[in-house]
């Protein structure tokens, strides 16, 4: 039961060898290890409170922009509404304006027809008086039409007003003598003879005379003379009848308008 | 019968001797070491790691929180020499499960080599720790005339913390040894294990004294004050 000394030495070297190795092979290692652990430990719990926050971030960020978005999506919504409703009326007025205009060329369009039909007939009718009247005045007075046109222009130039007559001899006298006639048809050589005969009445002097054919005239007879002019034709008979059948066409017209405007309306 | 393991000697050359104290005590130098080195060198940082190295870390972070408990704020400094402490005296004392196997800390020689270690380590961490004039002003603390009595005390901690642990572990040993020749049957299996958990507890009672000698002695004045 007494110490020995030299087991009490080696036992203290023996505690401090053991105090080496185990701090190099336990305690170091261990520590480190856990060190490590924690760190990364700590580092991953970091990453995740960073991942977090960038998670609520992007979720406020899309949330913002699904705002913002919806807001724009309204916004378009609504002005393509506008738009729309601008666009509708704009078409709507143009529409308009074309039928309008669509109208007004149908009108005149029909407004020429009418023209036309009316300048046709006025046509007609005078061919149809002139034939009816040549053929009635032929029947009734056993002389042809031409020959009574003659007549009576030889008549009205007899039938003169006083400052008529003057007017027409001062013109003659003014210029060359010589007096244009000119007639729908080709006056016979006896007619011819009668009308210088009347015009040289009139003139008092011998004139020279030139014939010429006018169809426009309608069996009617035209004298000129340095710029005056005396005329007569049927058309004057005409005119009344024309008169009355222009008023006829225009009242038939104006129903047919009324009547389309009522069933558009 | 041997009462301590000093007295098997295998060699002997005038002073220098090779008893069983020594030749255990490698042996349990040389388990701690190579069980030490095989566990860690595997070690894993990651934060799946194997059984051996989570035991391993038990016992580590254990020492380090009950240095910590004691008072000593940076217990990795000290965890090296308490945590040894520890460690030899658990292992040489939970070896006497093995048949025919005799503590070391059962012999004088063993337990007075531990207490002149610590002994030695209170200076050694006081004046690292706060520079030897501050160290040898705690002797004579509150007053000069406490200085003999302070170094009374030093010794007599250092004898006590030696005999404690031989006392313990010897009669242990002893104790089996007396009833394995009264009875042979039985008994000495439940003193057995009444010496591994006395055991048990001598090695955590050196180890604690140990680190509240050291604490004291490293402890700040000021702290200490406060």
């Amino acid at each position: 039961m007494k110490i020995d000394w030299f087991t009490v030495i080696a036992q203290v070297i023996n505690f401090i060898i053991l105090v080496w190795l185990l701090k190099r092979f336990l305690y170091k290692p261990i520590l480190n290890a856990l060190d490590a652990r924690e760190k990364k430990i700590n580092d991953q719990l970091a990453d995740a409170e960073n991942k977090k926050a960038e998670a609520k971030f992007e979720r406020d960020e899309f949330i913002r922009k699904n705002e913002n978005f919806d807001a724009d999506k309204q916004q378009l919504m609504e002005e393509a509404v506008t738009e729309t409703k601008a666009e509708r009326e704009r078409l709507l007025k143009e529409a308009r304006n074309d039928a309008d205009a669509l109208k007004k060329k149908q009108l005149a369009t029909l407004k020429e027809l009418q023209n036309n039909l009316i300048e046709e007939f006025e046509q007609n009718v005078q061919r149809e008086v002139f034939s009816v009247s040549k053929k009635v005045l032929a029947d009734i007075a056993s002389i042809n039409l031409e020959e009574q046109a003659v007549n009576n222009f030889i008549e009205q130039l007899s039938a003169l007003k006083e400052t008529e007559r003057n007017q027409f001899i001062q013109s003659f006298k003014s210029g060359e003598n010589h007096v244009l006639v000119q007639s729908a048809f080709n006056l016979a050589p006896a007619l011819q003879h009668k009308i210088e005969i009347a015009i040289d009445n009139l003139l008092g002097t011998a004139t020279a005379f030139d014939f010429k054919v006018k169809p426009d005239l309608i069996a009617g007879i035209e004298i000129t003379a340095n710029g005056y002019k005396l005329a007569w034709s049927i058309s004057e008979y005409l005119d009344s009848l024309i008169k009355n059948v222009d008023e006829t066409e225009s009242e038939k017209l104006k129903s047919i308008t009324k009547k389309e405007s009522n069933a558009k309306s | 019968m041997k009462l301590s393991p000093d007295e098997t000697i295998f060699w002997e050359h005038g002073f220098i001797n090779l008893n069983l104290t020594i030749a255990t005590t490698w042996a349990i130098m040389l388990v701690l070491a190579v069980a030490s080195w095989m566990i860690t060198k595997n070690l894993k940082k990651d934060l799946q790691i194997s059984r051996w190295q989570s035991l391993l870390e038990i016992i580590v972070i254990a020492i380090s929180n009950q240095i910590e408990e004691i008072g000593i704020t940076q217990p990795r400094k000290y965890i090296g020499f308490i945590g040894t402490l520890f460690l030899y005296i658990a292992t040489a004392n939970l070896f006497i499960i093995f048949p025919w196997y005799q503590a070391p800390t059962g012999s004088i020689s063993t337990t007075t080599a531990l207490a002149v270690c610590v002994f030695l380590a209170i200076p050694f961490f006081g004046i690292a720790e706060k520079g030897i004039k501050d160290y040898l002003k705690s002797y004579v603390q509150p007053t000069i005339i406490m200085l003999p009595f302070n170094l009374i005390s030093e010794i007599s901690r250092t004898l006590a913390l030696a005999i404690r642990l031989f006392g313990n572990i010897m009669s242990g040993g002893i104790i089996v040894a007396i009833l394995l020749s009264v009875a042979p049957l039985l008994f000495p299996i439940i003193m057995n294990a009444l010496g591994l958990l006395t055991g048990m507890v001598q090695a955590y009672i050196f180890s604690i004294l140990a680190t509240v000698y050291i604490a004291a002695a490293v402890k700040n004045t000021k702290s200490m004050k406060t």
